[in-house]
């Protein structure tokens, strides 16, 4: 079945159109969304290892520093 | 451990609870709920009867309310990875970059195309195209799941794997070894048999209550006839995946198992707990009673173990102190073996900084003698081997005592179908609406087995959970969690309250 990229447009123009529930979801969606990554994301979750190491060996040798901490002392 | 480690560990482990049993609130409804949809539309496009399209419809559009409320939440999950697991994450990047990265796209493309045909499609799609697409996302959201139980499968039983002691990773030997592991399969299947089973009852319990209500009746009665069917047919098939699983966590997982059934000192012919009361004073190796009050079937655990009736099962006890008689090394020992390989890891790490070959050489093949006790290296106490008895245990009972009764309820709604007696057995319709709530309960408690049953480990016999976590302030990590309980409360306020609303519209919406 080919479809042209016009129809494949209107398919979704209209379907989105005609959605009645579906508005107050996509709403709920981008809230959560938003929530998650412009706030959660950026102000609580910072990956821990990308932020404070500049390297992969920098961060295999933190994780190494923590698996044999325990050893050092 | 530290207080503050301490503390940092368990609110870690306690948000990571709170976002995955909220996150499996939504999941199993989407993976069940897709395929009665399917089961309903291909009725449709078969007999061409418009009633079963207003039928699709309507749990097409609860589905949809579930869908929307619960996608993303899972990515909450990965965030924490980053953050509070950090040399987890590092440890594990190599094995579940590549699973997790299918999952991705595979979800995306698939549910993305073929979801937009589904909801906007009845009109301007052929029936057949539009039947295509609808078991195209039923097949997608199940398939997307494979990828995160795979993972999972290997944290409990950690397969293909070498350990790389210059990146500190665990390294994938053989792809397919993982995906296709006994635990990574059985997970799979008891997992999606167990959400068809839920989503069987949630369509149950909500034709229970239009019958209750003397609501679209026709509607609830056709829809309650294939979801008995469907959630005999799951219920038998989860009783099987589950008795499967339940011998390979004998041999992969023996204090999970011992956990599970509150089995302290091992014995030949060990009993099955068909129910019990735990002594809560009770600790490994004391005398104590393992039980207050409990019902026991002899001999149906050394089945359910080793298929043999007469075969000997390993207690805590046994697993915690060791028992020679029985060639069982316990936690005491391996705790020993553990810190010498730890040590060695130390001293390989220094000779390697030191450019002293030999010597990293000769550490590194001493630790390799005990590598694979290397998580028992940071414990400190045998003891501390044991999960939560008592959480594991009535997890488990609440799991199969209920996993027991569903069936009993499959079969009656089938024989009432059947008889065309549905409707006046208005407590059977009361019954189902209870077992609308109680297969969440179900679904919960059998995850709780999985993970609590598995306690002190992030990865089985190789990483506690206090080394996998990142030693960073409690006090954020409790923000976070607090932030999440608003956040996921509000989630499923919000899903329920749209649900209600469409519940009560009924299919003429």
């Amino acid at each position: 079945m080919r479809v042209a990229p016009r129809e494949l447009f209107a398919f979704y123009r209209d379907g989105f159109r005609s959605m009645v529930l579906g508005r107050t979801l996509w709403k709920i969606i981008l809230i959560k969304l938003f929530l998650m990554f412009a706030v959660l994301k950026l102000f609580f979750f910072s990956d821990n290892l990308e932020k404070n190491f500049h390297s992969d060996a920098e961060r295999s040798a933190h994780v190494l520093d923590n698996l044999t901490r325990g050893a050092a002392r | 451990m530290g207080n503050d480690i301490l503390m940092t560990v368990n609110w870690s482990r306690a948000q990571f609870a709170l976002t995955a049993m909220y996150h499996w609130i939504f999941v199993p409804l989407t993976l069940g709920l897709s395929f009665l949809v399917a089961f309903f539309e291909s009725i449709y496009v078969k007999t061409g009867d418009e009633s079963w399209k207003k039928l699709t419809k309507f749990w097409m559009t609860l589905f949809g309310i579930n869908f929307a409320i619960g996608v993303a939440t899972g990515i909450i999950m990965e965030f924490q990875f980053g953050t509070n697991w950090s040399n987890y994450s590092w440890m594990v990047g190599d094995i579940f970059g590549a699973p997790l990265a299918v999952e991705g796209i595979f979800a995306f493309f698939l549910e993305a195309t073929f979801f937009a045909v589904m909801f906007f499609g009845w009109e301007r799609a052929s029936k057949r195209f539009h039947l295509f697409s609808t078991w195209m996302v039923a097949i997608g959201s199940n398939l997307s799941a494979v990828w995160i139980l795979v993972a999972n499968g290997w944290m409990q039983n950690p397969v293909a794997m070498a350990f790389n002691p210059d990146k500190a990773r665990f390294e994938m030997q053989n792809f397919f070894d993982v995906a296709l592991s006994p635990t990574a399969v059985q997970k799979f299947t008891h997992t999606t048999s167990s959400s068809f089973l839920l989503a069987s009852l949630f369509v149950m319990g909500i034709s229970g209550l239009f019958l209750l209500q003397n609501r679209h009746k026709e509607m609830a009665k056709r829809s309650m006839v294939v979801a008995s069917v469907l959630g005999l047919v799951s219920s038998g098939f989860a009783a099987f995946n589950g008795d499967e699983s339940a011998f390979h966590i004998a041999h992969r997982q023996p204090m999970k198992l011992a956990a599970m059934e509150g089995l302290y000192t091992g014995t030949e012919k060990a009993p099955i707990v068909a129910m019990g009361i735990i002594n809560p004073d009770k600790k490994p190796g004391d005398n104590l009673p393992a039980f207050k009050q409990e019902v026991i079937v002899p001999g149906m655990l050394s089945l359910l173990a080793n298929r043999d009736p007469n075969s000997f099962v390993p207690g805590i006890n046994d697993l915690v102190y060791g028992n020679p008689t029985r060639k069982i090394v316990g936690a005491q020992e391996r705790i020993a073996s553990g810190k010498i390989a730890v040590a060695e890891l130390a001293k390989y790490k220094e000779a390697k900084k030191a450019g002293d070959q030999a010597g990293a050489q000769a550490a590194l093949a001493l630790f390799n003698q005990h590598k694979d006790n290397l998580g028992y290296g940071y414990l400190n106490r045998p003891e501390e081997a044991v999960p939560p008895v008592a959480l594991t245990f009535y997890a488990f009972h609440i799991m199969v005592g209920l996993g027991t009764f569903f069936p009993i309820v499959f079969l009656c709604v089938l024989f009432c179908s059947v008889r065309g007696t549905l409707e006046n057995h208005r407590w059977l319709s009361a019954i189902c609406f209870a077992c609308l709530f109680l297969g969440y309960v179900a679904s919960q408690a059998g995850w709780v087995v999985a993970e609590v049953g598995r306690q002190p480990w992030a990865i089985e016999g190789l990483l506690p959970v206090g080394v996998a976590s990142t030693a960073i302030a409690a006090g954020s990590v409790k923000t976070t969690f607090f932030i999440f309980l608003f956040l996921f409360t509000g989630l499923l306020i919000a899903e329920i309250g749209i649900m209600v609303k469409q519940i009560k519209i009924g299919p003429e919406a």
